[in-house]
């Protein structure tokens, strides 16, 4: 394997003003879904980027951006020094080596008629990434490294559980010894105890093999627990970025503040907690509010900010948020 | 203590398959006062939902043998005529699905579905049972609630979906409400919402709730007591206060230390519970069915220990020592730091 | 929802505008052969083809010829089959469209209301020997051969018990509806159920198929929570949702039968519907009538894809606003 080409800061993600529109037809005529509306990040090599957001904030939608799943509107994503925005579908194959993607159900993307062996070595196969015995050894090494013993290597995806075939969709994105692996929801279809144990070899999977993650997921907590940055996106867009533990703790945009004290906390005395129950639901990303998209739900609302679109800032702390009355 | 609304006795449910038995429910006792709001935890494959459907005989499987009592205000809804629990469903007992998306006949409006509700126990003309469900949408929430009664299902979000399946569970005043992870399909300020909602409506009402959910959080926010369900079998149950304080099962232990601190603390790893869930088809139960994934087996797990009642109202089913589980538990809910 | 229909409408005459330029390139506009010698039949003489070549226009440009031949059609309705000596086309196609929309609706209204039973009852007899017992009896009608079941049909009720049990079967052939709906309905009695016979398996099993699925919906689930009725549950819950999958099944088939696919049922029970009008026309390579009748078909075939639209519309809520 060769050494990371990363550039100047460290960076091995780096994606600039990512849009997304997704024309539909209405009954209003052509409307723009606007998915993804210029959303800039970086990821530096080795960390974990956590991006957090409710159902329909874009998350996945980026997520599948930044690896080209998805041919972004507009915006660029260079991914170790290389634009991977302008590449050719023929020039992407190759490029794809360095950045893999895992799924919430992984069934889905799972070859149901190909055993946990072949599953795992299919990748290396179609990159002839060794011999034939290379990638037979490195298959059944990567299947244990996520826990299966030699016994499983027989199996069809359907005799597996949740946990495992999500283990399973693991081992075959780190078949080709991606240095990113960006993980859309990877633990939120699977049971409280499975996803502890999901997690944990994810944290094992990236001290062992210097990997470098975005973790998409709704669940606060969970990218809390996972992710040494996070950004919070709302509506298409990043309203906050910060250390995970600046962002949890002391949560500077009134969306995080929202999102973290909705979480339902095991605690014996739930009565005495105050919480932030935001009014209303999400709005439409076809008919986005004028001003800051979060001020019809905002507590903190004013006049400004239905006028005004708020940027993302870099605050004194090193924390950016995009709010005209940060907390 | 007042008499239970509902006593649930050694309640068993069970499925033959071409493969052999599948024990869903394995012999569960509990009951639900009036007002009570209980919460049935366990992840998938617990029984926790069974149970409750089945009481209500709400399982659709000629291959389901269903044992035990299910006394409602002193009557077993095990032994009702078709008729007998019809009347009881809906009426008395409601139920709230996990998916909203798909709770509801996508074919017909919010007015229709909560004036079918009404008139299927009341004897009310539709221009009344369709007023009533304008109040009802009201009272979950739906804002311009006489508009929003003739949309259909699509046109409303999962969470005012949600309330729109919240107000006909409610139509009919029922004393008791079975909501099965009513929140679960919802995002979370949504969750928040939702869970607000029930408890404003649960003290307004009186009604007592029962809800099942694999989620602590959920649980220890909305309930008076707990019960761990683990195999079809309760490993744990008492009062919330009780089993968040102080929980005495590994099971509980190892489900509290699954889920990711939320107080701001970051650990390396969970301590996660080894291995999956136990499957319902294993013809061996005369033991303890955790046991298999538990760090302090021992050959006391079997045979199947009882449920014991250590503390006043708190029982479990663990046969580690009690003066010892504190410390235990200490080193349960402590990660390993290497892979197991 | 008139907004719906409207453009569903509007569409539809975009269809038909379409098929009537597609045939007319067809037929008229292929290279190499003379689209008056065809439609003077065949060994026309010099004059008829002369008179042919004015009457159409065809030594001038193609979108006058069929301006010409759509006037000759729609608007003079004066279209003359030269092969059967200048017989007009449009009023046999007009004699034929009632014998073809009786004997198909009827039809229709026999098989959908079979099917609706069968499937209703097989559904709710699910897990007992009922229910693949009603399907068997479908899969029998289906893989009966509509020609050899009409024909038996005619041995029996025109032959053989024709003395006896069917005295009261009229002739074979068809009596218009104005001549009194009894001796209308006698007539098309048997060959509505030969045709009826040949659907209403297909439709209870897919009626069944799709119930049973809905049967394990949430809503059904919800319904029964909700303390009503099992049989309410079965028709306004799971049959309404089902509706939706028999509509557009029943709209491709209504609209081919219309267009002439009932050709077997008609020549076997001496109906002149429009199946057996093409099919004559084809025999003698009649174009007019050949024209007139694909036309004329395709016009069907759009009409009730149109109702199916709307029907969809009005069964499901959803398709309104898309």
């Amino acid at each position: 394997m060769s050494e990371p080409v990363v550039d100047e800061g460290g960076l091995l993600l780096k994606a600039r003003q990512i849009v997304k529109h997704f024309p539909i037809r209405t009954s209003q005529g052509k409307q723009l879904v606007q998915a993804v509306d210029g959303v800039s990040l970086s990821v530096r090599a080795g960390e974990t980027l956590g991006l957090v957001g409710e159902s329909g904030c874009g998350k996945s939608t980026l997520g599948r951006c930044l690896v080209r799943l998805l041919d972004p509107t507009s915006g660029e994503v260079i991914f170790d020094g290389v634009d991977i925005t302008t590449k050719s579908r023929r020039e992407l194959r190759t490029l794809r080596l360095g950045f893999q993607m895992i799924f919430q159900d992984p069934y889905a993307s799972l070859n149901p008629r190909r055993r946990a062996l072949a599953t795992v070595e299919e990748p290396m196969l179609t990159h002839s990434l060794g011999t034939n015995a290379e990638i037979r050894a490195r298959a059944l090494m990567l299947l244990e490294q996520v826990g299966f013993d030699p016994s499983y290597a027989d199996r069809y995806p359907h005799e597996f559980s949740g946990g495992q075939r999500q283990r399973l969709g693991i081992a075959r994105a780190l078949a080709v010894a991606p240095k990113l692996l960006i993980a859309d929801e990877p633990v939120s279809a699977l049971d409280v105890s499975i996803q502890a144990q999901v997690l944990n070899l994810l944290s094992d999977l990236q001290r062992d093999n210097d990997l470098t993650y975005v973790f998409i997921a709704h669940d606060l907590a969970v990218v809390h627990h996972i992710a040494d940055r996070i950004g919070v996106m709302y509506l298409g867009e990043l309203v906050e970025v910060g250390s995970s533990t600046d962002v949890y703790t002391a949560p500077r945009h009134p969306y995080t503040e929202a999102l973290i004290s909705a979480i339902p906390v095991i605690d014996a005395e739930a009565e005495v907690r105050e919480r932030i129950v935001l009014t209303g639901d999400l709005p439409s990303p076809i008919d986005k509010p004028a001003g800051c998209a979060f001020n019809p739900r905002c507590h903190y609302a004013q006049d400004v900010c239905r006028t005004d679109k708020p940027t993302l800032q870099l605050l004194n702390d090193g924390r950016e948020v995009a709010c005209h009355f940060p907390l | 203590m007042s008499e239970p609304l509902l006593d649930v006795r050694d309640l068993r449910v069970s499925f033959r398959t071409r493969t052999g038995v599948v024990t869903a429910v394995d012999g569960i006792s509990f009951t639900v006062g009036p007002g009570d709001v209980v919460g049935l935890v366990g992840e998938s494959g617990s029984g926790k939902s069974v149970s409750m459907l089945s009481v209500l005989g709400l399982i659709d499987n000629p291959n389901c043998v269903i044992e035990g009592q299910a006394l409602f205000k002193g009557r077993d809804l095990l032994t009702m005529s078709d008729d007998e629990l019809r009347a009881v469903r809906g009426q008395e007992i409601a139920m709230i699905f996990q998916d909203p998306m798909t709770a509801l006949t996508p074919v017909y409006t919010a007015g229709w579905h909560i004036s079918e509700q009404i008139r299927a126990h009341e004897k009310v003309s539709k221009k009344a049972a369709l007023a009533r469900a304008v109040q009802l949408l009201d009272a979950v929430g739906i804002p311009n609630a006489a508009d929003r009664v003739n949309s259909y299902p699509h046109e409303f979000s999962g969470g005012m979906r949600q309330r729109v399946v919240i107000a006909m569970a409610l139509s009919c005043n029922p004393s008791l409400l079975i909501a099965d992870e009513p929140t679960t399909a919802l995002d979370v300020t949504i969750q928040a919402q939702i869970l607000e909602l029930l408890k404003s409506l649960q003290s307004e009402f009186g009604s007592s709730i029962v809800l099942i959910t694999h989620d602590m959080g959920v649980v220890s926010q909305m309930s008076d007591r707990v019960m761990v369900m683990y195999g079809g079998r309760l490993a744990e149950a008492g009062p919330r206060r009780e089993v968040m304080r102080n929980p005495l099962h590994p099971y509980t232990w190892g489900l509290m230390a699954s889920i990711p601190p939320t107080d701001g603390t970051r650990v390396a790893r969970l301590a996660a519970i080894p291995g999956a869930p136990i499957s319902p088809g294993d013809p061996d139960r005369d033991h303890c069915l955790f046991s298999a994934r538990c760090r302090f087996v021992s050959d006391a797990c079997r045979p199947q220990p009882e449920l014991v009642e250590h503390i006043p109202g708190h029982f479990d089913s663990c046969v580690l020592p009690f003066a010892d589980r504190v410390e235990l538990r200490r080193q349960a809910m402590t990660p390993l730091e290497v892979a197991p | 929802m008139w907004r719906f229909a409207g453009k569903r409408a509007l569409a539809a005459l975009l269809v038909l505008f379409a098929i009537s330029v597609l045939v007319f390139l067809i037929f008229f506009a292929t290279p190499g052969i003379d689209p008056a010698a065809r439609i003077a039949g065949r060994n026309a003489s010099q004059e008829t083809l002369t008179q042919v070549r004015a009457s159409f226009g065809f030594d001038r440009p193609i979108w006058v010829q069929y301006g010409l031949m759509m006037q000759h059609l729609f608007i003079n309705r004066d279209l003359t089959s030269f092969v059967n000596r200048g017989s007009q086309v449009i009023p046999q196609v007009m004699q034929a469209i009632p014998v073809t929309l009786s004997l198909v609706f009827g039809a229709a209204l026999i098989w959908v209301v079979l099917a609706l039973i069968m499937g209703v009852a097989a559904t709710a007899a699910r897990g007992t020997v009922i229910d693949p017992l009603i399907l068997v009896i479908g899969v029998i009608g289906v893989s009966l051969p509509v020609f050899w079941l009409g024909e038996v049909v005619n041995l029996v009720t025109q032959s053989r018990l024709h003395d006896t049990v069917f005295a009261w079967v009229p002739q074979l052939g068809y009596v218009p509806l104005t001549d009194g709906v009894g001796p209308w309905a006698l007539h098309l009695l048997f060959p509505w159920l030969t045709l009826a016979v040949l659907y209403a398996g297909i439709y209870a099993r897919v009626l069944r198929s799709e119930m049973v699925a809905s049967m394990n919906e949430d809503y059904v689930r919800m319904a029964r929570a909700k303390g009503i009725g099992e049989t309410r549950v079965l028709i306004r819950h799971s049959l309404r949702t089902s509706m939706i999958s028999i509509v557009s099944l029943f709209g491709l088939d209504f609209g081919a039968l219309i267009g002439g696919a009932a050709l077997l049922t008609e020549v076997v029970f001496g109906l002149q519907g429009v199946g057996k009008l093409t099919y004559d026309s084809l025999q003698n390579f009649d174009l007019p009538v050949i024209l007139a009748c694909v036309l004329y078909a395709s016009f069907f075939v759009v009409l009730a894809n149109f109702i199916v639209d709307l029907l969809y519309a009005w069964l499901d809520p959803r398709v309104r606003h898309v």
